[in-house]
C-alpha cells in the first residue's frame, strides 16, 4: 500500500531535479513507438539532437519555435497559478494574429515606431478580449471555463477561416485563404540575418521576467496566490477575487495573443488558418513541465522547442511521422503530473501486506 | 449506573495500540475493553488521540503497533483485519463519525442500504429492508423519515440515519464520536436515553467526550486519554467531576472569567437582516452590538450562524434589513469595507476562510491589509516591513512556527487560530466577531483565544460571540440571544440565563414558552 | 418560413438528427457517470479519437464491425484507466490530467495511424455498419425512415441510456455511484472501496466513449480522418452539465443538439449563399456554450466532483 505524507516546502534542487526526470522519462519513453516505427533508437535520438541543435541554423529554429511556446506557457502558468483554467491559448494566439494583421497590412499606415506597437497592442488586447468572456462566464454565472475555453478555440479558428475568405482575404493570394501581408513597418525586426529568428523571442523574454516580477513582487500577484491557493480564506480576507480573475483573464489570453503577434508579425508576415500547430496546447504542457513559474516556463519552452523542430528534422530524414513529437510531448505532461507527486508528498510503500497476512 | 455487567462477555479488545504521525504520538501503548451491554466514555480535550484511536479500530488508520480484537457471535475474541473499514463492519463495529458520513444527494434508506447489498446485485430489495428497519426504528425509538433525501434532515436526524446504518448491519460495537456536540441538551439527553436502551439490549457502546457532564451521566466506565495515552480507566461511580477534568487536561490552567464591566454605547446594528431562502437563512434578525460586551449568539449548528457571520463579515449582502456601525450604513459592504471600517472576523472554518495554506506565515498575517501603505509601495510589496511585522506578531501571539517564511499550513490549529487573531485584532478593531473561535483547540488555545477576547472586550471593543458550546457562552458573554431557523431572539443578561432555559430556545420554544 | 417547417417535417431531417446525436449519446454517458462518481474526465476528446481510430483500424485488420467496436471500448478503457490512476488514487489535477489523457490519446493514435499507413494519400475505407432494416417498423410512414433505418451502433446507444438509467437508479452499484461521486467518506465508512468504484466508473465511462469515436469511424463514415472528432468531446461534456447528470435529460439533449445541427445544415443549402459557410460551421460550439450558460444558476454538479479524496483523511 502507497502513503503519501504531505513534505515541507520543497528544496530548490528537488524542484528542479523533479520536472528534468520527468523529461527524461518522456525521451526514454519515446523510444517504444520510434522502434515499433522501426528506427534505429540512437539514430533517432541522434537525429533529433542535431535537428535542434546541430547548427546555427537549427538552434536559431529551434529558438524560433521556442517564442510562441514561452507564451502560450506563460498564458496558461499565470491563469493556472490562479486556479483560473485557460484552455483556450490556441483560439486566444488566433485572435491576436488576426488582430496584428487587421492592423498591420495596410488599414494604417505609420513609421514602425507608431505601428509596430500599435500592432503588438492590438494583438494582445484581442488574445485579452477573448478570454475576458469566459472569465465573466465564470465569475458573474459560475460557467465552467474549462469547457467554454475549449469551444471557443474552434469558434475563434472559424471566425478566422471566415474572414481570410471574405473580408480579408489576399486578392493578390492566387485563391488561398490567407491575408493580405503585413506591411514592413509593421513587422517585428529580424534578430539575425539569414535566419527566421525574430523580435517575438524578445518579447516572449521580457514577457516572462514581467510575469515573474508580478507574481513575485506586486500586490497583484500576491493576491493572484492568494485567490489560486485558496479562494475562500482571499476572499474572507477582502481580497477583490473577482476582479482578481477578471485580471489573470485579460493578462493570460493578452499573452497568448502576443504569441499569435509573433506568429505573423516576426516569423510568417501574413496570416493563414494553420500558423499554429497547436502552440496552445502545448502551451499548457510547458507550463506544467516548468511548475507553473515564470522563469521555468522559458526552459521548459526550449525543451519543448526542441523535440518539435528535432522530431521534424527526423521526420524528414526517416519518413517516420512526426506525430512523434506530439507524443512525446503528451508523455511529458503525464510523466511531470506522476513526478509532482514526489514534490508534494513523501511517498511512502508501508508493508501492509504483511499485516494482512498476519491477521488472516 | 449501578450494577456493571461485569459478567458479560468481552466483545473488544484494544492492546498496546500506538500510532505515531511524523514526531507526533497520536496514541502510545493504548489498552481498552469493553463488554457486552456496557456504555464506555472515552474522555479527553481536543487533541489526545481519541479520534484517532477510534479511527484505527474501524480500519481508517492502520496502528504502528498493537492489536484489536472483537468478539464473534460465539463469543470468542478474533483479531481484526488492520485498515480495512470493511472489515471492521463485517466484524460488528459500528461508527457515527463527528462529521457524518452520508451522501447528501441520497435518501436516508439509500444511506443506510449502501454497501449492504453485493454490487453486482441486479436490483436491491428495497420493501424488505424497509421492513427491517420500521421494526429496527420502533424497538430503538429512532425514527427517521427513511424516503427524505438527507439534505433535507436536520442534525439530530442525521445522527440517528448514522445509528441506524450500524444497527441495520447488527453492529454489536457501537463508536459515536462526539455525538453531542451539535445537538441541543435537550436532543443530548433523548440520545444518551436511547444509547441505554439499546446497551440493555446488549449492544456495547463507546463515546468519545470531552463534556464531563455528559461523562458522568451517560457512562459505566470512563477511560481518560491525554497526549495519546490511557491515564485512568474507571467506574463512573467512582468518578466525580473535578477528579475527571484533572485526569483529562493534566495540569491547571486558569480560566477565563470577565470581570463586571459597565457596557458603553451601541457599535453595531443590524435591523430586520433577511437573506435569501434554504435552511441557513436569516428572518428579520435585529441584533445591538454595545461597546465593551461580549454578545453571545447560542444555536445548534446550521440554524443560520453561518449567515449572520458571512452578513457582518461582508460576504453576503442581505436581501433585506440593514446593518449599520456608528451611525454608518454598511448594509451592502465588502469584505474589505468591513475589515477597514474595523470589524475583526474570525471564521468558523479557519483551514478554509482563515488562512491561505501554501502562503507564508508572514503572508497570511498581511493578508488583510495587504493595500496599505505600509505593506506596499506603488503596487509593489514591502518585504522588509512585511516580516518585521510578522516578527513582531509571532512573539506578541506566541505563534509556534519554523519561522514567519514557513508555509501556514504547517501549523497546528492552535497557531493558525493565532495567526487570525493577530492580523484581525492587531488592527485594534471596534467589532470583533468570532464564530466558534475554540473549535477543535485543545484547552491552552482555547484559554488563549478567550483571553484575546476579554482583553478586546476590556479595551471597549464588542464582541459578537457565535458558538456551539454553552460553556463557553456563559462563561464569557454579557448577555446571550439564541438563534433558531434564521430567528434571532432578543438577547438575555447572562446572569438570569441557565443551560436549560437555552437549551429550550436553541429548540425552538419561545421565551414565554420557556418562562 | 414555409421552408423551415418543410424541413422540420421531413423523415430525413430526424434520421439525422439521430445519426448526428448518437456520437454525443455515447459521450455524455460516458462523461455522465464519470462525474457521478466525482471525476471530471476532460480525457474525453482523444479518448473518442482513440476510439475512431482502434475501432476502424481494428476492422480494416479484419476483426469484423463487431470486433471493432470491442477494440474501441478497450482502447477508451485504457486512457481510461490512466486517467483514474491519475486522478484518484495518486489525486492530480483532474483538468489538468484530462488534457493530458486528450493530448497523448490523440498523438498515439494518429501516430498509429501514420505509422500503419505511411504512403496512402486517400483514406482507405472499410465496410461499415448498414443501417439495420427492421420488418414491420422500418416500413412505417415517416417514422419509420425517421427512426427505424439507424445503424446498429445507434440502437446500441439507446440501449445503453436505458441500462446506464436502470444500473444509476435502481441497482446496488448506482448506488455507490451516485454516492462515491456526493460523498466519498459515505461509500467508505460503508466498507466499499472509494478508489474502486472511481476507478471502475471512469474506465467503464471512458470505454463508451470512445463508442462514440468509433461511432464516426464504422458507421457515420468509413475511414479516419484527422481531426475528425472536431470537439465532439468537449460539447458531450457541456452537454452532461445541460443535463443535469441524468441519462434521460442527456439523450434528450443529445437529440436537441443533433436536431438543431441537422437544421443548420439544411438551412446552410436554403440560404448559405447568403451567409458564410463558417457561421453554421460555428454553430454547434456556440449552442454548447449556450447551453452551459442557461443551465449554469442551477447546475447541481455532484458535491464530490474534481475533489480527490485520500483516505483517512475527512
Amino acid at each position: 500500500m502507497i502513503r503519501f505524507e504531505p513534505r515541507e516546502p520543497a528544496s530548490l534542487p528537488r524542484l528542479i531535479l523533479i520536472p528534468v526526470a520527468a523529461a527524461v522519462i518522456a525521451l526514454a519513453l519515446a523510444a517504444i513507438p520510434m522502434m515499433s516505427a522501426g528506427l534505429s533508437v540512437f539514430e533517432a535520438y541522434g537525429l533529433m539532437l542535431t535537428g535542434a541543435f546541430g547548427s546555427p541554423f537549427a538552434f536559431t529554429e529551434m529558438l524560433t519555435r521556442a517564442a510562441p511556446l514561452i507564451l502560450t506557457g506563460l498564458a496558461a502558468a499565470l491563469a493556472f497559478r490562479a486556479k483560473l483554467w485557460n484552455i483556450g491559448a490556441e483560439g486566444q494566439l488566433y485572435a491576436g494574429a488576426l488582430a496584428a494583421v487587421a492592423v498591420g497590412s495596410g488599414w494604417i499606415d505609420a513609421p514602425a515606431v507608431v505601428l509596430l506597437p500599435l500592432v503588438v497592442f492590438c494583438g494582445a488586447m484581442a488574445g485579452g478580449l477573448v478570454m475576458l468572456g469566459p472569465t465573466l462566464l465564470k465569475t458573474r454565472l459560475g460557467v465552467d471555463e474549462v469547457v467554454t475555453t475549449l469551444l471557443l478555440n474552434f469558434i475563434i479558428i472559424l471566425f478566422v477561416q471566415m474572414m481570410l475568405e471574405g473580408p480579408m482575404k489576399d486578392p493578390m493570394g492566387m485563391g488561398w485563404p490567407q491575408s493580405e501581408p503585413m506591411l514592413d513597418n509593421a513587422m517585428l525586426p529580424k534578430l539575425m540575418a539569414r535566419m527566421r529568428i525574430h523580435g517575438g523571442l524578445i518579447i516572449a523574454f521580457a514577457s516572462a521576467i514581467g510575469i515573474y516580477i508580478l507574481l513575485k513582487k506586486t500586490v497583484w500577484g500576491f493576491e493572484i496566490r492568494a485567490v489560486g491557493e485558496n479562494a475562500n480564506a482571499a476572499r474572507h480576507a477582502g481580497i477583490p477575487v473577482t476582479a482578481t480573475f477578471i485580471r489573470v483573464g485579460l493578462l493570460s489570453g493578452a499573452l497568448a495573443g502576443l504569441a499569435g503577434v509573433g506568429e505573423v508579425a516576426g516569423l510568417k508576415g501574413y496570416l493563414t488558418a494553420d500558423i499554429s500547430p497547436g502552440f496552445g496546447y502545448s502551451g499548457i504542457v510547458v507550463a506544467m513541465l516548468a511548475g507553473l513559474s515564470p522563469i521555468g516556463v522559458v526552459i521548459a519552452a526550449l525543451f519543448i522547442a526542441s523535440i518539435f523542430v528535432g522530431a521534424d528534422s527526423m521526420s524528414r530524414a526517416t519518413g517516420v511521422s512526426n506525430y512523434l513529437a506530439d507524443l512525446i510531448v503528451a508523455m511529458a505532461l503525464i510523466c511531470v503530473l506522476i513526478s509532482g507527486l514526489f514534490l508534494r508528498f513523501k511517498i511512502r510503500f508501508t508493508n501492509n501486506k504483511t499485516v494482512e497476512g498476519a491477521a488472516k | 449506573m449501578t450494577d456493571l455487567p461485569g459478567d458479560m462477555p468481552t466483545v473488544l479488545k484494544l492492546d498496546d495500540i500506538t500510532k505515531t504521525f511524523g514526531a507526533l504520538t497520536a496514541n502510545g501503548d493504548v489498552s481498552l475493553s469493553l463488554r457486552r451491554g456496557e456504555i464506555l466514555a472515552l474522555l479527553g480535550e481536543n487533541g489526545a488521540g481519541k479520534t484517532t484511536l477510534m479511527n484505527i479500530l474501524f480500519g481508517h488508520y492502520v496502528a504502528d503497533n498493537g492489536t484489536v480484537e472483537v468478539g464473534t457471535k460465539d463469543g470468542t475474541l478474533v483479531e481484526l483485519e488492520p485498515g480495512s473499514p470493511s472489515a471492521a463492519l463485517e466484524a460488528g463495529i459500528g461508527m457515527v463519525h463527528q462529521h457524518f458520513t452520508l451522501a447528501e444527494n441520497l435518501s436516508a434508506l439509500e444511506n443506510i442500504l449502501l454497501g449492504t447489498e453485493p454490487l453486482s446485485a441486479f436490483r436491491s430489495s428495497r420493501s424488505k429492508a424497509k421492513k427491517h428497519l420500521d421494526d429496527l426504528m420502533a424497538r430503538s425509538g429512532l425514527a427517521v423519515d427513511l424516503n427524505a433525501r438527507i439534505s433535507s434532515l436536520s442534525v439530530g436526524e442525521k445522527q440517528r440515519v448514522e445509528i441506524l446504518k450500524a444497527l441495520y448491519r447488527d453492529a454489536r460495537v457501537l463508536v459515536l464520536d462526539e455525538p453531542t456536540a451539535v445537538l441541543t441538551p435537550q436532543e443530548s439527553d433523548t440520545l444518551f436515553a436511547t444509547l441505554k436502551k439499546l446497551a440493555t439490549d446488549g449492544l456495547a457502546i463507546i463515546f468519545i467526550s470531552h463534556k464531563l457532564d455528559e461523562v458522568i451521566a451517560a457512562s459505566d466506565r470512563v477511560a481518560v486519554l491525554r497526549g495519546g495515552r490511557k491515564v485512568a480507566d474507571l467506574a463512573t461511580v467512582d468518578c466525580d467531576k473535578r477528579h475527571l477534568a484533572e485526569l483529562m487536561v493534566g495540569k491547571h490552567i486558569a480560566e477565563n472569567a470577565r470581570d463586571p464591566q459597565a457596557p458603553g454605547d451601541t457599535l453595531l446594528t443590524l435591523s430586520g437582516v433577511t437573506t435569501g431562502s434554504g435552511r441557513d437563512a436569516l428572518h428579520g434578525v435585529n441584533l445591538e452590538l454595545l461597546s465593551g460586551e461580549i454578545l453571545g449568539i447560542a444555536g445548534v449548528s446550521g440554524n443560520g450562524q453561518g449567515t449572520l457571520a458571512k452578513v457582518i463579515s461582508g460576504l453576503q449582502a442581505p436581501a433585506d434589513g440593514s446593518i449599520s456601525l456608528n451611525g454608518d450604513n454598511l448594509t451592502a459592504a465588502s469584505a474589505r469595507e468591513m475589515i477597514d471600517t474595523g470589524i475583526a472576523r474570525i471564521p468558523e472554518d479557519r483551514h478554509r476562510d482563515g488562512i491561505v495554506g501554501p502562503m507564508s506565515v508572514a503572508e497570511n498575517l498581511a493578508i488583510e491589509h495587504i493595500r496599505k501603505p505600509e505593506n506596499q509601495r506603488f503596487g509593489f510589496l514591502r518585504f522588509d516591513t512585511i516580516a518585521a511585522r510578522a516578527r513582531e506578531a509571532i512573539a506578541a501571539y506566541d505563534i509556534r512556527c519554523q519561522s514567519e517564511k514557513a508555509p501556514a499550513r504547517l501549523l497546528s490549529g492552535g497557531n493558525i487560530q493565532k495567526i487570525v487573531l493577530a492580523r484581525t485584532l492587531d488592527a485594534n478593531p471596534c467589532v470583533v466577531l468570532a464564530a466558534q473561535p475554540s473549535r477543535g483547540l485543545d484547552v491552552g488555545a482555547t484559554a488563549d483565544v478567550h483571553r484575546r477576547l476579554l482583553e478586546a472586550r476590556a479595551r471597549g471593543a464588542g464582541v459578537i460571540l457565535i458558538s456551539e458550546d454553552l460553556d463557553e457562552l456563559m462563561r464569557l458573554s454579557d448577555r446571550i440571544a439564541v438563534i433558531h431557523r434564521g430567528h434571532l431572539s432578543a438577547p438575555d443578561p447572562t446572569e438570569i440565563l441557565d443551560r436549560g432555559t437555552l437549551g429550550l430556545r436553541m429548540a425552538g420554544q419561545s421565551k414565554e414558552h420557556a418562562a | 418560413m414555409s421552408d423551415i417547417l418543410d424541413i422540420l417535417l421531413t423523415a430525413n431531417f430526424w434520421a439525422a438528427a439521430l445519426r448526428i446525436a448518437t456520437p454525443l449519446i455515447f459521450g455524455v454517458l460516458g462523461a455522465l457517470i464519470c462525474e457521478r462518481a466525482g471525476v471530471l474526465n476532460l480525457g474525453i476528446e482523444g479518448i473518442f479519437t482513440a476510439g475512431a481510430m482502434a475501432g476502424w483500424m481494428a476492422v480494416w485488420l479484419g476483426a469484423g464491425l463487431w470486433g471493432g467496436v470491442l477494440v474501441a471500448a478497450i482502447a477508451g478503457g485504457f486512457f481510461g484507466l490512466i486517467h483514474a490512476i491519475l486522478t484518484v488514487p495518486l489525486g492530480l489535477s483532474q483538468h489538468v490530467s484530462g488534457i493530458g489523457v486528450t493530448l497523448f490519446a490523440t498523438a498515439l493514435s494518429y501516430f498509429t495511424y501514420r505509422t500503419a499507413l505511411p504512403d496512402v494519400s486517400s483514406p482507405p475505407r472499410i465496410e461499415a455498419f448498414p443501417p439495420l432494416n427492421i420488418p414491420g417498423l422500418s416500413d412505417l410512414p415517416f417514422i419509420g425512415p425517421a427512426l427505424f433505418q439507424q445503424t446498429a451502433l445507434t440502437f446500441l446507444a439507446l440501449a445503453l441510456v436505458a441500462v446506464t438509467a436502470f444500473v444509476l437508479y435502481r441497482t446496488p452499484l448506482g448506488l455507490a455511484i451516485r454516492a462515491v461521486g456526493d460523498n466519498p467518506s459515505a461509500v467508505e465508512s460503508q466498507g466499499l472501496s472509494v478508489y474502486g468504484l472511481r476507478i471502475g466508473t471512469v474506465v467503464f465511462g471512458s470505454a463508451m466513449m470512445a463508442l462514440g469515436g468509433a461511432f464516426l469511424t464504422m458507421s457515420a463514415f468509413d475511414a479516419f480522418f484527422f481531426g475528425m472528432v472536431n470537439g465532439r468531446g468537449w460539447i458531450c461534456i457541456a452537454l452532461t452539465v445541460f443535463a443535469s447528470w441524468r441519462p434521460g435529460k442527456a439523450l434528450i439533449g443529445a437529440l436537441l443538439f443533433g436536431a438543431f445541427d441537422a437544421f443548420q445544415v439544411r438551412l446552410q443549402t436554403e440560404i448559405g449563399s447568403f451567409i458564410p459557410g463558417q457561421i453554421f460551421l460555428m454553430m454547434p460550439y456556440v449552442l454548447s456554450i449556450a447551453a452551459l450558460v442557461l443551465v449554469a444558476r442551477k447546475a447541481d454538479y455532484p458535491r464530490a466532483l474534481l475533489v480527490p479524496y485520500f483516505r483517512g483523511q475527512r
